[in-house]
């Protein structure tokens, strides 16, 4: 394992520290989200997961 | 009468600001994405090594924690967030550069993808005008556990997993595109310059995932 692998690693383990407290937070100041929220949540998500595979596709052929 | 006047002008007031807010985000995001174009370039032109690349990155998130806080209500911001996204443009041109050297078709692919997806996601919060402050745990969950199995993988090499990690930054990057112009149309976020560094990551790690992804399953 070389030094940037471990620099990698270490810059992670600060991000997740760093994260936590605030993760924490969030999950108890936001407010729970109705069925039509998610809705229209995964409309645009899976029109972005539909435009990478379209991409992939694209690099492909 | 003049009460009615105040009640009927404030929220003008807060569309004025909104509006306000989301022009200054959009003028200083270019300007910084292009900054940060031409600091990845020099540092392609430079061959920086990736052991550079990370010391620029670590720079720039040792500053976006601790001193952007400080200083995005003053017109220090600026030069600080120009000096945070040129350091993550610089940190980004090694990966680049290693994918232009296998196939530059796969960088510019994923230059225009990431812009398309950004537009079409900010598009959609700004014209069905939905809040999606609901999602604020959901995401910082997701890129605990996202971060999580990227850190895992450095020691097991797992190309599987490496792949997993980069689908799962796009959505959560995805996410975070939205919420946070949708909190910007809802005067959840009235700093513009903190504004721009969150955008700004967000498409940052939407290009380099997009750009692992298609590195990896672009070839036969």
């Amino acid at each position: 394992m070389n030094w940037v692998s471990i620099g990698s690693a270490a810059l992670m383990i600060a991000m997740l520290i760093f994260i936590f407290p605030r993760m924490r937070q969030a999950m108890k100041e936001s407010p729970k989200g109705s069925s039509e929220d998610w809705k229209s949540f995964m409309i645009p998500l899976v029109a972005v997961i539909a435009f990478v595979v379209f991409l992939i596709m694209m690099v492909r052929s | 009468m003049l009460e009615n006047q105040s009640v009927a002008s404030r929220p003008v007031e807060s569309v004025l600001s909104t509006n306000k807010v989301i022009r200054s985000t959009y003028q200083l995001l270019s300007m910084t994405l292009v900054f940060s174009g031409v600091m990845a370039y020099l540092s392609i032109a430079m061959q920086a090594s990736h052991g550079m690349g990370l010391v620029a990155t670590i720079a720039g998130i040792v500053m976006l924690w601790f001193v952007l806080p400080r200083t995005a209500n003053s017109a220090a911001g600026i030069p600080v967030i120009f000096a945070i996204t040129g350091l993550l443009g610089f940190g980004i041109g090694p990966m680049v550069a290693h994918y232009l050297a296998i196939n530059p078709s796969i960088v510019m692919t994923a230059l225009g993808g990431t812009g398309v997806i950004f537009l079409g996601l900010s598009g959609y919060a700004m014209t069905t005008r939905k809040d999606f402050s609901f999602m604020g745990g959901f995401l910082m969950v997701g890129m605990f556990v996202i971060i999580g199995a990227s850190l895992l993988n450095i020691f097991l090499g797992i190309p599987a997993l490496s792949l997993t990690v980069s689908a799962g930054v796009i959505m959560i990057m995805s996410g975070f595109i939205l919420y946070e112009t949708s909190s910007i149309i809802h005067g959840g976020e009235t700093n513009y310059i903190m504004a721009t560094a969150s955008l700004f990551l967000s498409i940052l790690n939407l290009f380099s995932a997009l750009l692992h992804l298609l590195g990896a399953l672009g070839d036969d």
